[in-house]
Parts: C-alpha cells; structure tokens; sequence
C-alpha cells in the first residue's frame, strides 16, 4: 500500500459521494454505507500501527506530489510518532460514531454524507506535513460540523453552530497569516513542515514569538484553552450524540496536535520562552477551572463537557513540562482524552435517547433499572478519575511527574484537582444512578447491542491501555523525546531574557 | 509606433463586434411588429454577440502592446484580462437577463443594445491611456449604467436608484474631471506616459497641487469601484436595478474601475523600481491614503451587510467589502499585489455573479429578495440552489477549497509579504465579521424549517444549467488555479510606450 494515508484520507469522501448519488428510497441502507465507508479507515489504521517504525524520527509513509509550483506547495503527506497515534484515534472514533449515529431519523442522506466528509477533513489534519495542506484540512473540516451541530443539534442549535464557527474561523485565519509569515521569513520559502522545522533556527526570536502566539490562539481555540472555551459546552450541549463524541474524541485534539507540530517543531525558542505561561499557567488553569465548571452545571451533557475542557488541560500542562515524560503523558493523554470522553458522551447519549432530557436532577436510582448502563457508566467514571489500572492514570501520572521537575506549583494545582473530579463524578453518579428510583423511568430498557457495541470496544482500550500503555508511548516515545530536545537546545540566551 | 485609425482596427476586433451586434439588435428589434414582452429571442442574439467578443479576446496578440487611434488607448496583456473580465461578466449578465422574470416584459432591443453598448464602454474604459478618453469611457458606462438600472419603468424602487445613481454619478465625474484638468495644468499633457515623464522629472513637482488632483480624481474612480467614501449609491442601486443588471454592475463596471484605477495609479504617477515594486511620487502620499480607504472600506462594507435583511443590499454592501479586500492588493504597491489583485477579481467574478445567479432564481419563483423568502429553501425543494448559494457564500467568505480562499489567499501573501502586518490582520478580521452575514442566508435555508407560505423554487434548465458552471468553477478553481495565477501573472505587463 504505497498510498496508505491518501486512501485512510479519502475512502469516507467516496462514501459520502456514493451517499449523494443514491436515490432517496434507499435511505435505510445510507447508515450502513457510512459504517461500511469506515471500515477500511479502521484496517489501514490497524496496518500503520503494525508495520510503524517506532525507532526513527523519520516521517513515514510519506507521499509527495507538487500541487502548485509557484508557490511551493506540496501534496505531502506523512505520520510520525507526533501523529500516528492521532491517526489511529481518528479511525476508530469515526468508526464507533457512525454506530452512535443510528438514532438519527432526519434528512439521513445529509447527515451521513457530512460525517464521512468530516472524517475526511480530520484525518486530512494528522496526516498533512505540508502546512498549506493541512490549513485546507483544518478549515474545510469546520463545515461540516458547522452543519451537523446546526442541522441535527438540539433546540439552540443554531446559536451553537455559528458560535462554533466564528471562533474556530477567528483561530485559523491567525493561522493563515503566521502561515505566510513562515512561509516569506524564513531562508527559503516554503509550506513543508518538515523543512520548516529545518529552518527553525533562521527565524529571529522576536518573529517567532509573534507568530508563536498567534498560531497558539489559532490552536487554543479548538483545544479549546481558557478562556476561549466558551464555544465547546454550548456546542456539546446542542450537538447530537455522535458529533459530540468527534467533537470531543477528535477535533479537540487538533488543538494541541498542532501546537506540538507546528509552535513546538517549528518555532522552538519560543515555545521554550512561552510554554511556561501559554501551556502551563493557561493549562493549569484549564484543568481547575473545568473541574470547577463541571461541579457547577445540572445539564449531565455540559458536565461531562466542562470535564473535557479539564482533562485538556493536562495535554498542555504537559507538553509545558519539557520533560520526556510530560511530553509523552501528553500526548497519551490525547489519545485517552479521546477513547474516555468518547464513552462518555455516547453514555449521556444514551439517556438522552430515552428520557428526552438531561437535568442530573431529574434521575435517580437508574442502576436498579439499568444495571448494565450504569456499570459501564461507573467504569467511565472511573477511567475519567484516573483510577490505576485504566489508561488515563499512566497519562495523568506522566504529565504530573514531567511537569513537577519544571512547574511544582502549578502542579500541585493539577494534581488536587484529582480530588475535585473524584468529587464531581461520583456526586452526580450518585444522583443519576443510586438512591431511590423514579419510577417515571420504569419502561427504559438496558443499554442495546448497538450502544454496547459501541462502548466495548473503547471500554477494553481503556483497559489494556491502563495496563499496557506500551502500545501507545511506544508508538510516540522516539519522536516525542526528539522534538522535546529541539525545543531544549533552542538559544539559551533568549531563554535568560525572561527568567 | 503610433498608428492610425484604420490601423488601430485591427486591434479592436472584440470592440468592433460589441458594436456590430448593438447595432444589429437595434435594427432588428426595428423591423417586425412590436408587442411588450415579444422578441425575447434578441437576449440570444446579444449573449451570440457578447461570446463572440469574448472568444476573440483570446485572439488578441497580449504583447509587445501599443497604441492605438493616436495615444489614446493602449492594447496590453492588462487590458487583455479585463477585456476578457468585463466580457465574462457581459456574458453573464445577458445569460442571466434571458432567464429573468423581471426583465422579460421589458423593451428587448433597446435593453439588449444598451447592454452591449456598457460592455463597449467598459472595454475602453480597460484600455485607456489618456485623461480625456479615461473620462470619456468612463461616462459612457455610467450613462448606460443609469439607464439599465432603471430599466423596470414602472418599478419606483428602480426609477429612485437610476436617479440616485445619476445624481452620485454626476458628482463624482465633475469632480474628477475637475481634478484631472489640474493634472493637466501640471503637466501641460493628457497623455499617461507624458503625465508620468512630466511629474518623474526632478524638480518640477508641486507635491501639494498633485495630490489635490488625484484625491479629486480619486473620487472618480472610487465611485466606480464603490469604495468609501463614495459608495452611498452601490446599495440603493443594486436593490433596485433589475437582477441581471446588479451582477452585470457588481462585477463588470468594478472590474472596469479596478481597470482605470490600476492604469492610472500604477503606470500613470508611479514608476517601477527594482524587485517588481512601485514607487509613488516621492513626497505625494496618496498610497497612505488609499491604505486608509481600503481599510475603510471593507470594515464599513462588512459592518453594514451584517444589520441587511435583503439578499441583493447584503450582497451590495459585500460587494464593497471585496472591493476593499480587492484595493489591500492595490496598496502594497507591488507587482505580486497587483497579480494578487487581479487573482481576486477573477474569484470575485465567479462567486459573486454565482450568488446573484441564485438570488434570481429564488426570486423568479417567489418575486421575493429578502431572507424571510429562502426559510428552509433547502427543505422545500430547493436543495440544488440552497447548496450552490452556500458554495457561493463560502467563497466569498474565503473558505479554502473555493476560488474565494485563494483570491484571500494571494492578497494575504502579497500583504504580509510587503509587511503590512496591521492591515494583513485588519483584512482576516474582516473575513471572520463576513461570515457573520454570509451564513445568515445559510442557516436560513438549512436551519430554519419552511413556514409554508414561502412558495417553491422551480427547476429552470436555462438558470440552473449558468448556476452549476459557475458553482463548479467556484470548487474547481479552489483546488487547481495554476491557470488563474498564470494568467494573472501574465497580465501585470503595462504597456508604457516605447522608452
């Protein structure tokens, strides 16, 4: 397979073109395409993963073709370790949220057509190595959800997808110029990452700072950072189930994916002047003031939102650490972010399907008739604690240890929230699934094959990944580690400025 | 060197036909009986006419250049793609009146005729190269423009723009021409090149009398391209002339004026220096000035679309915004902005005619222009315009993957490539508040249901078959535009006279 990321990228798009073509009396077989469309995704994904060369730096799988020459611009495509795990999240969110998309009755034809081409748009991101590339990926992806959130979500629905598009479009056309920027001021121009990183050094410092800071806000919005999170509840919370899981599963993570690819790899000196304040302070800040926000709200949807705005905040705190075992609990905790925060959307989802509503207050003593549902809820809970044994305890630990060589304090901060997300997760499993049951909800039935299907296979990588978080950080460690030393080794001097 | 009339011919084939085939619809429309509506047939004529121009362009030899009829028009490889601008757009403009309901009942010659005769005149107004035939042309497009626009006699809206326009129009060109006698006061010539060898020489240049002057013609000129502060007619005109007309106007006469302004600024007061930038006169500051209006006017073009309840006065105060981000490659006073410029009116062309095309439509089924008329259009059987609408509105946005992202795409390097670092992030602000209004109609069409009084949308193959050619180039050209850039590229190449 010599075009591997080319057809992991574009298979969803011929899906959603087989979508568009079928007459409309074959709507009930639209879902079945999409799940279908998928399925290759998964198995080209499973196949990197396997035949991925963890001992280089190099990029792999790489395709190049010009696209236009004048401007050096390059179809170029390729993983490293900074990416593949990325890409293998990607694959298999997509995949589990066709299957949370069954619920969905209105205008199937649209709905499926715009997942397999959001599919498309964010595996488009990971994969891209040429910066040109990878803004059209970034950007082309915001329709459709722009659509998906305002066509399919809840009843502010409209709010909340032009919300969610004015800040994710203010965020990329910053990065649009610090694009340029890099592009003319550097010793030769071009949109390569790869050389771009290779030009790092003939940037003045103060050019990078300028540009470090807007393609951070560019970057900080979609993670999303305090305090331009004010876009993810609202769109979580309108969101239907499935789009809340690649919201939170996937698109989060391009966030913080680009700042370790493009402010990390590429402007080097000052990510190690500005780290300390953009990712660790703003970080820190993130991961207390969610907690705090999610022990607030009464909407179970918005809980575990304010939840994700928090669990992020561990991402950056840890990539701020400069440590290698910050970076790689960085990024591990990326990819658990995105399998944890998956389930527990699909969770709420599930409830949601049944009650029509999501007041916290408004259940009660659901295990009695879900037991099912509310063990695999309990096993979310826990896995979104950090419970030992489950994937997010080795990330969180990383990202606490890395990140208390450099930043006690802030530190200290991220490791007491551990105390409020145990208070807030277990005080709102006590009031949705023990206590006294409402008899109101007597007729629901247990989780259905098809929500099981959906949560087992995430459930089970939180497992393995809790005991073996080897096949992960092996897949990141050697790329990681080297670009966490490019950033050490930039100019010291500038570095003396600030301290 | 300088040849005669009847040698001047030969370079004025696409100009002889335009005239040929007003005089034909004339004469024709003369003989046979004359009923109200009848002989629509003569719009086929027109548009036989109109393409023939256009297709003989490409047969116009674009160098060395020269002059003609006497100094008094330049044929170049600029002129060369504004010719072939302003005939795509007459081309448009006649398709597009042929498939009007509004303009069916009209006088069809004498529309017809006046059209082609508007074309005629936005060709000089492209090639001029002379004060005194830079006016002249410039007259005979804003006479035909008022007469076009208030073609619906019995329509008082339309009557009130013609007369608006008239009144704007007459004192924007009586100040112009007052400005361009104090041009020829100072240089005692009329002549572009005479003018440019007169200011150039040392020592003879009254700074402050020279600016006066090109303010004064700036106000001219300003008023073709509706930038601010003269742009007060362009809403009230565009909401009330015919359909077909607006768009033969929004992107026909602007381009025109582009035309004007560039060979005026560019080759008439400044002078190439080295690396393919211009220098303005020394001392006469008129670039920090349209730096000024430029800013002004896509910021006011942007804030005012955004309270507009009507398609056609939205897309007006558009179209002033992109004239304004069209001017951010004026006023980095280089050749990679004037290429960049040209790029943009090319992307402009092709979405903004695509999304008065759709207005028409919609309006041609339901005699309606405001929002209130495309309320889930998307749902009531107007998928196919409600999607092409949406391309459209994304290109003008810049979303990448449209022409419109790539026409911001060269503005933005040729600004941030010139270190205009403010008004770079000025121009994609701009871009975010323009999506505040672009995605008005979208959300209307797809988010909101139909209330059911808003009448259906009817296939139209004439409409429809114009709708999906421009919605396809509009992809098409944002994924491959080498040939658009190439052109444009080719197209900077003024014509200076023989040194």
């Amino acid at each position: 397979m010599s075009h591997a990321l080319t057809l992991i990228t574009f298979i969803p798009l011929i899906g959603a073109a087989v979508i568009l073509a079928l007459p409309a009396t074959m709507t009930p077989i639209y879902k079945w395409i999409a799940a279908i469309s998928t399925v290759p995704q998964l198995i080209i994904a499973v196949w990197l993963y396997v035949r991925f060369d963890t001992t280089t730096t190099a990029v792999q799988f790489a395709e190049h073709a010009p696209w236009m020459a004048s401007y050096h611009i390059n179809y170029f495509m390729g993983v490293d370790g900074i990416s593949i795990s990325m890409v293998l999240l990607t694959a298999l969110i997509c995949f589990i949220s066709v299957f949370a998309s069954f619920s969905v009755s209105r205008a199937e034809k649209g709905y499926y057509a715009l997942l397999l081409m959001l599919d498309t748009g964010m595996m488009g991101v990971f994969v891209s190595l040429d910066f040109f590339l990878f803004y059209i990926f970034w950007e082309v992806m915001l329709l459709p959800m722009y659509f998906l959130i305002g066509i399919w979500g809840g009843p502010r629905r409209e709010y909340a997808a032009i919300k969610f598009f004015l800040y994710t479009l203010l965020g990329s056309v910053l990065i649009l110029l610090a694009m340029l920027g890099l592009y003319y001021y550097g010793p030769t121009p071009t949109f390569d990452m790869t050389q771009l990183a290779a030009n790092a050094s003939g940037y003045s410092v103060s050019f990078q700072r300028i540009v470090w800071i807007a393609l951070f806000i560019g970057f900080a919005i979609k993670i999303p950072a305090f305090p331009f999170h004010t876009w993810l509840p609202d769109a979580h919370v309108e969101a239907p189930t499935a789009i809340s899981v690649i919201l939170a599963g996937v698109l989060l993570k391009m966030g913080t994916y680009g700042i370790l690819r493009v402010n990390f790899a590429i402007l080097p000196a000052a990510s190690h002047q500005l780290a300390w304040f953009f990712l660790g302070v703003i970080g820190a800040i993130n991961i207390v003031y969610g907690a705090m926000c999610a022990m607030a709200q009464t909407d179970y949807k918005k809980l575990i939102a304010y939840s994700s705005i928090s669990h992020m905040g561990y991402v950056m705190l840890g990539a701020a650490s400069f440590t290698a075992a910050g970076i790689n609990g960085a990024v591990l905790q990326m990819f658990n972010h995105g399998t944890i925060t998956a389930m527990l959307f699909i969770l709420v989802g599930v409830i949601y399907d049944r009650a029509h509503h999501r007041d916290i207050g408004g259940f009660g003593g659901l295990a009695q008739q879900m037991p099912v549902y509310a063990g695999m809820t309990g096993f979310a809970f826990f896995a979104g604690m950090g419970l030992p044994g489950m994937s997010a305890f080795i990330s969180e630990v990383l990202v606490l240890i890395g990140a208390w060589q450099t930043h006690p304090i802030l530190t200290i901060f991220a490791a007491a929230t551990a105390i409020l997300t145990a208070g807030y997760l277990l005080w709102t499993y006590q009031r949705i699934y023990l206590g006294p049951f409402n008899e109101k909800y007597k007729a629901f039935p247990d989780l259905s094959f098809r929500e099981a299907f959906c949560l087992v296979p995430l459930a089970v990588i939180v497992l393995i990944l809790g005991v073996y978080p080897h096949a992960i950080l092996g897949l990141l460690n050697t790329s990681l580690v080297h670009l966490n030393q490019v950033v050490l080794a930039a100019p010291a001097t500038a570095v003396a400025m600030l301290h | 060197m300088d040849p005669g009339n009847f040698a001047s011919l030969r370079h004025f084939v696409p100009e002889i036909i335009l005239a040929a085939g007003m005089l034909i619809v004339i004469l024709v429309d003369l003989a046979g009986s004359d009923s109200p509506g009848g002989k629509r047939w003569l719009g086929h004529v027109a548009l036989l006419f109109a393409l023939v121009a256009l297709i003989s362009i490409a047969f116009e030899p674009a160098l060395p250049g020269g002059w003609l009829f006497h100094r008094m028009l330049v044929f170049d490889s600029f002129a060369i793609f504004f010719r072939f601008l302003i005939g795509l757009a007459a081309v448009v403009g006649v398709w597009m009146s042929i498939g009007s309901r509004e303009v069916r009942n009209c006088d069809q010659g004498e529309y017809y005729a006046i059209l082609l005769a508007s074309t005629f005149a936005m060709f000089l107004m492209a090639e001029s190269a002379n004060l005194l035939m830079a006016y002249l042309s410039l007259e005979f497009v804003s006479l035909t423009s008022y007469v076009l626009t208030g073609f619906l006699r019995h329509n008082r809206r339309s009557l009130e723009a013609a007369l608006k326009y008239l009144i704007y129009g007459g004192v924007a060109s009586g100040t112009m021409i007052y400005g361009m006698s104090w041009i020829y006061g100072l240089t005692s010539s009329m002549d572009f090149v005479e003018i440019n060898r007169a200011l150039t020489t040392p020592g003879h240049l009254p700074v402050l009398a020279v600016f006066i002057a090109l303010v004064l013609i700036l106000s001219g000129l300003g008023y073709k391209v509706a930038s601010v502060p003269f742009h007060m007619w362009a809403p009230d005109v565009y909401t009330g002339a015919p359909i077909p007309i607006t768009t033969f106007l929004a992107i026909g006469s602007k381009a025109a004026g582009f035309a004007l302004l560039t060979r005026f600024f560019f080759p008439a007061i400044s002078h190439l220096a080295t690396g393919g930038s211009w220098q303005a006169l020394a001392g006469v500051d008129w670039p920090e000035l349209l730096l000024f209006v430029c800013i002004i006017t896509m910021t006011l073009g942007n804030l005012a679309a955004l309270q507009q309840t009507n398609m056609k006065r939205l897309l007006a105060y558009s179209s002033i915004a992109q004239a304004g981000y069209a001017l951010m490659g004026f006023v980095v006073l280089s050749n990679e902005g004037l290429h960049a410029m040209l790029v943009y009116l090319f992307a402009y062309y092709v979405m903004d005619a695509g999304a008065f095309l759709v207005v028409m439509i919609v309006a041609n089924s339901t005699g309606r222009e405001d929002i209130e008329a495309y309320r889930g259009l998307a749902w009531r059987g107007g998928i196919v315009p409600a999607i092409a609408l949406t391309i459209f509105l994304f290109s003008l946005t810049g979303i990448p993957l449209t022409v419109g992202f790539i026409g911001k795409f060269y503005i933005f390097a040729a600004v941030i490539r010139g270190k205009f670092y403010l008004l770079a992030l000025i121009g994609v602000l701009n871009s975010v508040v323009s999506l505040g209004y672009y995605l008005k109609p979208v959300w209307t069409m797809f988010l909101y249901e139909p209330k059911g009084d808003e009448g259906t949308v009817s296939f139209d193959a004439w409409n429809y078959g114009l709708m999906g050619v421009l919605a396809v180039a509009t992809i098409l050209f944002g994924v491959y535009w080498a040939p658009i850039s190439a052109f444009a590229g080719r197209s900077i190449n003024f014509f200076l006279g023989a040194a």
